[in-house]
Parts: C-alpha cells; structure tokens; sequence
C-alpha cells in the first residue's frame, strides 16, 4: 500500500511547495494540495500544516488559519488516528487549533531566527522510530514566534504522557546555545497524548534533498514509512 | 457603539517586545521607565440598539473563540 499524504495551503503559506516536494520525493505516493476553503479532506496517512505567514500573522500566528473551513477535516483526520504534522507556523497552527498543548510566544531576545539548529528526540513516537536515541540531527528553523510555552501543570502532563518529541540541543560545529528561542525545557517538537500529531519548529522539508546542508530531517517521513 | 478590547499577555508571560521598548527609552533618558509590557487593542462597532447582556455575551464569545489566546493571554473591555 502506498503512502498517501496532503499539505494544506493557506494564504501566507510558504513552506507548502517544499512540503510538497519533500513529500512527493520521501514516500513516492500520491501527495494532493489541499486550499483552506475547501470543505473535504481525501482520505491519506498524513496531513501536513506546512509552514509560513498564514494570513499575515495577523492577531496572533496560526490564530486566523486555526479557523479555515478545513480545519474541521483536519481535525476529523486526527480523530481517525491518522498521522498529522504541523511545521513551524503549522505547530502555532495546531496548538490555536487545540490539538496541541501550550503556545508559541515571541522568541526570547526577540530576534527572527533563520539558521541550522540541532535537536534530539526525547520521548519515543511514530515521527521519530528511525531516530537513534542521542543522535543530533540539524535541521533548519526560520521563526519569530517559537518560544514553546505551557503552565506547569501542562508540562508535567506533556512529560508523563512522553508527548515531548524533539528538544533543542547543541550541535557538532555549533555556536548557538542548546536553547535557541528560549522554550520552556528547550522543547522544539511535542505530541497529542494520542502520538499520532506532531508540531515542531524545525523544518525537515528544508533538510532531505542532495542540494539541502542537511538530509536529517528524511529521517521523519522514513520513520512513518517504517 | 465603539467598543475596545485591551488584550495583553498575562503577567507571568515572558514580553521581550516590552522589555526592547524599556532599554530604548532608559537609553533616551527615561530612566524612571520600568516594567514595560505591550499589548493591543482592538476596535470594534457594535449596533447602538444592543442590549448590555447581548453587548457583553457577544464580546466574551468572540474573545475567546478567536480574539484571545486564553492560555497566554487576558482580556478587559475597555469604558
């Protein structure tokens, strides 16, 4: 059975050719475009929430997006168990949607940060299996917005249900600190209790072909695949 | 009616925009300048013929299913 996988466009999307590109090129099934106002979903394994300025980042990112007409089928998706990934400004989208915990706030010094980051995974799930445990992948994030935030009664239920998936840490040749946004627990990608959504600031669609710095963030889709 | 929504993040929220503004404006010699935090308003006409328990349901039912992020966020209804 082939994968089957879609990418939701919003206005301001701009990440959503890439994920497209990554998509098609990763699990060689069919991947379909989906506009916002559409009010039907076809039915594959994955949805991506590609990254971007959807409208505008008007009123709060993710915040108008997280109202689209699709966004009830995004969520019947998710319901049906079927695997959701929210990237960057598809993270802020998920976590306006509900379906992730906490928020994303202004990064910590304020700066839009554009470079190589480097992560790990913390808790085991279906988006991180191909992932050795301390192994660093580089993957790049481009965001003003990604300072993850939760109360602290949320972190504890974000640790005891494992749904912390990615946190920042150093890399190799790295200058930046392990805590680039300044996120609570420098967590750069967390779960639904349910594991089968996943919002990250990183970019891996910017991290898998030849031409890319890094081909890390393959890794996602083959531990989907897997 | 005019209305005004003053939303701001909750107090125990990191606001480095505010803090930016605070290092500016110490560094412009208003040094008694403290605790900086920014927020926004938002405008908005409501028919005059409203009454003030609909004024006031409506207001609360925008505000939280779009106006505010409840988790990071707080809301007054300004005069």
């Amino acid at each position: 059975m082939s994968f089957k996988s879609a990418v939701i466009t919003f206005p301001g999307s701009n990440c959503d050719r890439d994920a497209l590109c990554y998509l098609k090129d990763l699990t060689k099934g069919e991947v379909h475009n989906i506009w916002h106002e559409e009010t039907s979903l076809p039915k594959v394994d994955l949805v991506i929430l590609p990254g971007g300025f959807s409208f505008g980042d008007y009123l709060r990112s993710g915040a108008m997006a997280s109202k689209s007409k699709i966004i009830d089928e995004v969520v019947k998706h998710a319901n049906d168990n079927r695997y959701l990934l929210g990237i960057c400004n598809g993270f802020q989208i998920l976590t306006e949607i509900g379906l992730l915990e906490g928020a994303l706030i202004r990064n910590k010094k304020l700066k839009f940060l554009g470079k190589n980051c480097f992560i790990k995974k913390k808790f085991k799930n279906n988006f991180n299996l191909s992932i050795k445990d301390n192994q660093v992948l580089q993957i790049p994030v481009a965001h003003n917005e990604g300072n993850f935030y939760c109360d602290t009664e949320t972190l504890n239920l974000l640790k005891n249900n494992e749904q912390i998936a990615f946190e920042y840490c150093k890399g190799e040749f790295s200058n930046t600190g392990e805590n680039i946004n300044g996120s609570i627990e420098a967590i750069a990608g967390i779960t639904n209790k349910k594991k089968n959504v996943l919002g990250m600031m990183p970019h891996p669609e910017r991290a898998y072909s030849d031409f890319h710095q890094s081909q890390d963030g393959r890794l996602i889709i083959e531990s989907l695949i897997s | 009616m005019r209305i005004k929504i003053l939303v701001r993040l909750k107090s125990q929220i990191l606001e480095p925009q505010g803090k930016a503004i605070e290092q500016s404006l110490n560094s412009l010699g208003f040094k008694e300048f403290s605790n900086i935090r920014q927020g926004k308003l938002i405008e908005l006409d409501l028919p005059d013929n409203m009454s003030k328990e609909e004024k006031e349901q409506k207001i609360d039912s925008a505000c939280k299913k779009l106006l505010v992020n409840d988790i990071i966020e707080e809301y007054e209804v300004l005069g």
